[in-house]
């Protein structure tokens, strides 16, 4: 039995291949020159040049608040979702987790030409109403599911001890609910952070948020500041998936 | 009343996710070349769409051929790989387990740009020309994780008696593997492959930068330089459309089903 533990091995060849070394690599260009020479100068590029800070803060602003109102909104359409006396239907579960299955670059793009003909600037505004279109099914989901799997046994003994019903959605369901919330947290907060693409389409190209100036750099040659760029998102990316300890919930979340 | 206002709540939801989507799917219906702008109803995009007659050339189809033929061969070899490598990964103890756990889990924790720029300065790094092949092999990088994660919990729920009782009963290893272990991998590998079909189908960023220069194009790098230059093909309309509507039939049955036999088993 113990001899199949070398069937790991192509694999192992496999992650350190493609997945270690480029991120090695994403280090070795973002302290290098153009020249191939040590260096801190792209950092340094980066937290003197204004424009790509504010960039930074808005690309954080902007996550941020796409996070909490898909939090705001999603919660109690999870909760109504996974409540058996409010909601009997299998069909509106699907319709809310439908989304997810399709391409988000076309979701995106339906949406901004819907915003179009409304007539509405596209601007802030749009982008982060936009984003809560595209990212609400992935805070709905994993919320859904927690909830869903909850024992209702905790909300009744609750009930019969004398809680109110408020008293228990908020001592008993909402924490029980964390883990839902904090993986929901994680599908939400880290693709707006790093988006570019939809950013582009949602303001049509006026508002630029980090994802993007990552992208012009690297594909304007400009690799090495490219990848300091991407080492300062990684930090981001660190101290977020610091939030959650338990990494079982990423794949819960997912299917 | 309580139950009103939730179902009032899911509903306005429902209708406001999904306004983008019925407007482009009337707007399907018409030819003009600006949305919005209704010109009478058409099914001219429709048959465009499947006659290959459209603006901008035939590298719509393409685009989408390409999207599925990279799908289907970064989940088929996922698939594979992702499959040995769990049972080798469930075998293990201690460090190492650990180590490729760890590695395995950063491509899913990774945003896409992030994937995308390190397999980007990889290939730079390698001298590497980009194309097809490194596309193929940056999507298998993304894919596997989430199939090594289907099928590790069949691992452990199974019973590792029943395959010792095959070698017992004198199996060669080879056909314990292929009598025993795999039929109970199976549901693990198939919802990993359409884990990793889906994730694959749905990638954008990654594909844009490993792409290279030689043109090669998937639906989402298609649809993102369509935009970009301003106008969007208008035979993308029914395409949307008819994804929109293909998924969503496709999840209503498996998820109907789901329902019956669990109800079947209560």
């Amino acid at each position: 039995m113990n001899k199949r533990s070398t069937w790991a091995l192509p694999y192992v060849i496999f992650l350190v291949l493609f997945v270690a070394l480029p991120l090695i690599l994403i280090m070795v260009y973002a302290f290098q020159d153009g020249n191939g020479h040590f260096t801190f100068g792209n950092f340094a590029k980066f937290f003197t040049d204004t424009d790509a800070i504010e960039t930074f803060a808005l690309s954080l602003e902007v996550a941020i608040e796409n996070t909490a109102l898909c939090i705001l909104l999603g919660y109690p359409a999870a909760w109504i979702l996974a409540n058996k006396n409010l909601n009997r239907s299998a069909v509106t579960i699907v319709l809310f987790i439908m989304p997810m299955w399709i391409n988000a670059l076309m979701r995106t793009l339906a949406t901004a030409e819907l915003f179009h003909m409304l007539g509405m600037q596209l601007g802030k505004g749009t982008l982060i109403i936009g984003m809560v279109y595209d990212y609400l099914p992935f805070m709905i989901y994993p919320i859904y599911n927690i909830l869903e799997k909850m024992d209702k046994s905790y909300s009744e003994a609750a009930s019969d001890l004398g809680a109110t019903p408020w008293q228990v959605f908020w001592k008993v369901q909402v924490p029980l609910s964390m883990p839902g919330v904090i993986s929901g947290v994680m599908m939400v907060f880290m693709p707006t952070v790093s988006t570019f693409a939809i950013s582009e389409f949602l303001t049509n190209n006026k508002i630029k948020l980090f994802g993007t100036i990552i992208q012009e750099n690297i594909n304007s040659g400009m690799w090495n500041y490219g990848a300091a760029l991407s080492l300062v998102m990684l930090v981001i990316i660190g101290i977020t998936s610091l939030l959650q300890d338990n990494k079982k919930d990423v794949n819960e979340g997912r299917v | 009343m309580k139950r009103f206002f939730a179902q009032f709540y899911i509903w306005l939801l429902l209708i406001v996710l999904y306004a983008p989507i019925v407007f482009i799917a009337v707007f399907s219906f018409t030819e003009s070349k600006v949305l919005g702008n209704w010109t009478g109803f058409s099914t001219r995009l429709y048959s465009n769409l499947f006659t290959g007659e459209m603006h901008g050339g035939g590298s719509l189809m393409s685009a989408i051929q390409n999207t599925l033929v990279i799908a289907l061969i970064a989940a088929t070899v996922s698939t594979i790989l992702g499959t040995i490598a769990a049972i080798g990964i469930h075998n293990m103890k201690g460090r190492g387990k650990q180590a490729i756990t760890f590695l395995n889990n950063i491509p899913m924790l990774n945003p896409d740009i992030i994937t995308g720029v390190s397999l980007f300065l990889l290939f730079v790094f390698l001298h590497v020309s980009q194309g097809y092949v490194t596309v193929v092999l940056a999507h298998i990088t993304f894919c596997t994780p989430y199939v090594v994660l289907s099928v590790l919990p069949k691992l452990t729920q199974m019973n590792p008696n029943i395959y010792e009782a095959a070698l017992d009963l004198g199996a060669t290893p080879f056909t314990a593997l292929r009598k025993v272990l795999l039929p109970l991998l199976k549901p693990g590998m198939i919802s990993g492959f359409i884990l990793a079909f889906t994730m694959s189908l749905d990638d954008f960023a990654v594909t844009f930068f490993t792409r290279g220069t030689m043109g090669l194009d998937t639906l989402s790098t298609y649809i993102y330089t369509d935009a970009r230059k301003g106008g969007l093909t208008p035979e993308l309309r029914p395409m949307i459309t008819i994804m929109f509507l293909g998924i969503l039939i496709l999840l209503i049955i498996i998820n109907l089903r789901k329902a019956r036999a669990a109800r079947n088993a209560a």
